[in-house]
């Protein structure tokens, strides 16, 4: 089969960040590729540069031997490149069947009446993705599966030479998980050219004929699924190098109430299961890392814990439930998270978004705070007038970091700190974390993919997977109870 | 049985010069226009999900290009339609840059554009009239009962003429492009071309009733056709009527027109009272009656 779609030297910059850097591959007819690479890693702005969503900055895109880089996504779209979302918002106004027909209307003004060719081939799509029983209902009825398979639909409906599929198996069950792998399979047998973008290996493995790993933007490793995954870069990105850990001599109390105490806490995103039965506990002057893939509930966690997301289940804080108290009134009780988005005020200042952390506290002591991290993080004294908009991304970590412990938090919640960082980043910021782990009796709570960044700090350590904990001890048994099935 | 009930209504609404007043049918005649002005904006917000903060800018542009073409002696048929080309042209003028914009720009444009018009028709008072108004010398009839059927008829022919099209394929591509346009996009469909279709069709018809408007009153005056007060209300009627139902807009036009005319007595309270109650319903069923009902429909 010839190559049907050929990628080089592909670039792309945010601000100061370099979010894809001279990314290259082909992908022939009837092959599967996996592009694979942690949250950050730019897998997700590669995939909207060759549709056309994101403009490129250098390089090249190729369909069937045409250059289409600098085309409108519809003009790309036409051309034969088609993009199943993860997330999707259908007509909902509309039935299961009126919205496939959509995806099988030509690009015109004047066309008024579909036509019953169109009605009939809607039709036959839907029951080839398994939605013949439920073309006249409305999406707002269907359960998630069905949601995803509606957008597969519409991909099929445009028959593209080249399909991008964007986290082909979030959210779906094991059954449903088969489904969909034989779906994308047919894609192969009609000579399709398939690019499935995933987190991890694992999810994608049985299915592609070779995976191209990225990090930071660029390529780390390719070849078949085997061979990627026990690549040493690649179990670096994944898992940091060697597993250390650094329990500390005096392990703090755990007597008494405990500071934080999930119970039995679940989440649903409209139909998919975010959280299943979460219990964890944090004590005062505690370290605790969750540890997990992107994907398995550790964002969901930390909303729920902040009071952004609605959830069932209890949350205690010294005791007292927070069922029912303002993100803003958690925020000033104590409990500071500095989210994975980081959240910073682009336009503004390096300083003013630090001014705005301290912004609950008396002049004097919001001084002493600012001086204490400035010499923290030295480089963000140097960036002061800066945009934090224009910070490379670890000196971005650094300022998110700094400005929720302006906030004077009893509890710290960082998640994913590493979020693509380079590991030399990832080293200042480990030494931040150890400095304020032995100088102040703040509690932590971690988020991490990168059991490496995550395990020589944390006290205590807990595995989510999918939605629930499945392990949970001492760091220092980690790596033997829990390592191995990780990855 | 939906039609059958749509049909005795309107049967009912055409023998009404037979035995009311000339009063209500002025009022009336009035409300209808303005059903015509909120159905053409719901087609821009409910479909090509685009908020217009200036309908009066291309009510403006029509109503006033008819009336400087009356004046120079233009017969009616001609101005009206001369109207609804300027409103379309100028609408285009205007939309082709700002759906270039992102965000709430487009929005921030549309309501310049009406505040540009006003002072140029203050500025340039020795041909617009200026601020006293612009005096039309022709009217479209002098029977109060033929100007009702005229309106109606207007209405009628508005409003399926903006349902059809907002259900037909095109529409549906429009709908999607107002919903997702990103995955418009992805789908093949060329987001701006359709958005910028639907501003042309809403110009086209906000430019005619605004022309037909003017020979009505026999005056075009900046606050009845361009003030950004007279936009709110469009915009209150088409929320209040329910988005994305175009019928919905002629209730709540019909609503507020019929409510400020009853309150009346109430002097300076009545505005007060018709907006608190737009706002009551615009809080409490952010679909708007039309929609509410038909949401209630949907989940039977």
């Amino acid at each position: 089969m010839k190559t049907l779609l050929e990628v080089a030297g592909l670039t792309k910059r945010f601000g100061g960040l370099v979010a894809v850097k001279d990314l290259g591959f082909a992908i022939r007819g009837g092959e599967i590729l996996g592009l694979i690479g942690p949250n950050g890693s730019g897998k997700s702005t590669a995939m909207k540069l060759i549709m056309g969503i994101e403009r490129a900055n250098a390089g090249s895109v190729r369909l069937a031997g045409e250059e289409i880089v600098s085309w409108p996504t519809h003009r790309i779209a036409r051309a034969g490149i088609g993009l199943v979302f993860q997330h999707s918002r259908p007509l909902h106004r509309q039935t299961v069947w009126e919205n496939i027909k959509l995806a099988l209307l030509p690009d015109s003004l004047l066309r008024l009446v579909a036509g019953r060719a169109v009605d009939e081939h809607a039709r036959l799509i839907g029951e080839r993705v398994g939605l013949g029983a439920v073309l006249d209902r409305h999406p707002a009825t269907l359960p998630f599966a069905d949601l995803r398979r509606m957008e597969l639909a519409k991909a099929i409906a445009r028959d593209p030479k080249v399909v991008l599929v964007d986290e082909p198996f979030a959210g779906l069950t094991l059954g449903e998980v088969e489904n969909f792998s034989a779906l994308i399979r047919s894609f192969r047998e009609e000579g399709k050219a398939v690019l499935l973008v995933d987190h991890n290996v694992k999810s994608v493995a049985a299915l592609v004929d070779r995976v191209l790993a990225m990090y930071l933007g660029e390529r780390i490793a390719e070849g078949p699924a085997e061979v990627v995954m026990r690549d040493p870069t690649v179990r670096r990105v994944y898992l940091g190098g060697a597993i250390g850990t650094h329990a500390r001599d005096i392990a703090p109390e755990k007597t008494g109430v405990p500071l934080l105490h999930v119970s039995d806490l679940s989440v649903l995103y409209g139909k998919a299961q975010a959280l299943e039965q979460v219990s964890l506990e944090v004590h005062e002057g505690e370290f605790v890392s969750v540890v997990g893939l992107n994907g398995a509930g550790k964002t969901t966690l930390f909303n729920a814990i902040s009071g952004l997301v609605p959830y069932r289940g209890r949350i205690n804080w010294e005791g007292t439930p927070l069922a029912g108290r303002t993100p803003g009134a958690i925020a000033r009780g104590g409990i500071v998270q500095c989210p994975e988005t980081r959240e910073l005020f682009g336009a503004m200042s390096v300083a003013e978004n630090l001014d705005l952390g301290g912004q609950h506290q008396k002049p004097t002591e919001r001084a002493e705070r600012l001086a204490w991290l400035l010499d923290l993080f030295p480089i963000l004294k140097a960036r002061r007038a800066q945009m934090a908009r224009t910070l490379s991304g670890g000196e971005q970590q650094m300022l998110a970091i700094a400005r929720a412990l302006m906030m004077n938090p009893r509890l710290l919640i960082l998640d994913e700190p590493t979020l693509g960082l380079a590991p030399v980043i990832l080293e200042q910021i480990s030494k931040a974390l150890e400095v304020l782990r032995q100088a102040t009796p703040i509690t932590v709570l971690l988020g991490e993919q990168n059991v490496t960044f995550a395990l020589p700090h944390a006290d205590r350590v807990y595995v989510l997977e999918h939605a629930r904990i499945i392990w949970q001890g001492p760091a220092s048994r980690f790596a033997e109870e829990a390592g191995a099935g990780y990855l | 049985m939906r039609i059958l009930s749509a049909l005795v209504v309107l049967l009912a609404l055409a023998t009404l010069p037979f035995w009311v007043s000339g009063y209500i049918l002025g009022v009336l005649t009035i409300a209808y226009f303005f059903g015509v002005f909120a159905m053409s904006w719901d087609l821009l917000f409910g479909f090509a999900g685009e908020v217009n903060f200036g309908p009066t800018f291309l009510i403006g542009l029509g109503a006033y290009s008819a009336g400087l073409l009356d004046n120079h002696g233009v017969p009616v048929w001609l101005c009206v339609i001369a109207g609804a080309v300027a409103a379309v042209f100028g609408g285009l003028i205007l939309a082709v840059p700002a759906l270039r914009l992102r965000g709430p720009y487009f929005g921030l444009i549309t309501l310049v554009a009406v505040l540009v018009l006003q002072q140029v028709i203050v500025i340039f008072a020795g041909v617009t009239g200026g601020e006293i108004g612009l005096t039309i010398n022709d009217v479209l009839s002098l029977d109060p009962g033929y100007n009702y059927w005229l309106a109606l008829g207007f209405l009628l022919i508005s409003g399926i003429v903006l349902t059809l099209f907002s259900r037909s394929a095109a529409g549906l591509i429009l709908q999607a492009s107002g919903q997702d346009p990103i995955e418009a996009q992805v789908l093949g469909f060329n987001v701006v071309k359709h958005k910028l279709a639907a501003f042309a069709i809403s110009a086209l018809f906000s430019g005619l009733a605004g022309a037909m408007l003017v020979f009505y009153l026999g005056t075009a005056s900046v606050d009845t056709v361009v003030d950004i007060s007279v936009g709110v209300q469009i915009i209150i009627a088409a929320v209040l009527g329910g988005r994305r139902t175009i019928f919905g807009a002629v209730i709540g036009a019909l609503f507020l027109i019929i409510a400020g005319e009853i309150l009346r007595p109430l002097g300076q309270l009545s505005t007060f009272v018709v907006s608190a109650v737009a706002l009551g319903v615009i809080l409490f069923f952010p679909d708007g009656l039309v929609g509410y009902l038909l949401r209630r429909g949907e989940r039977a």
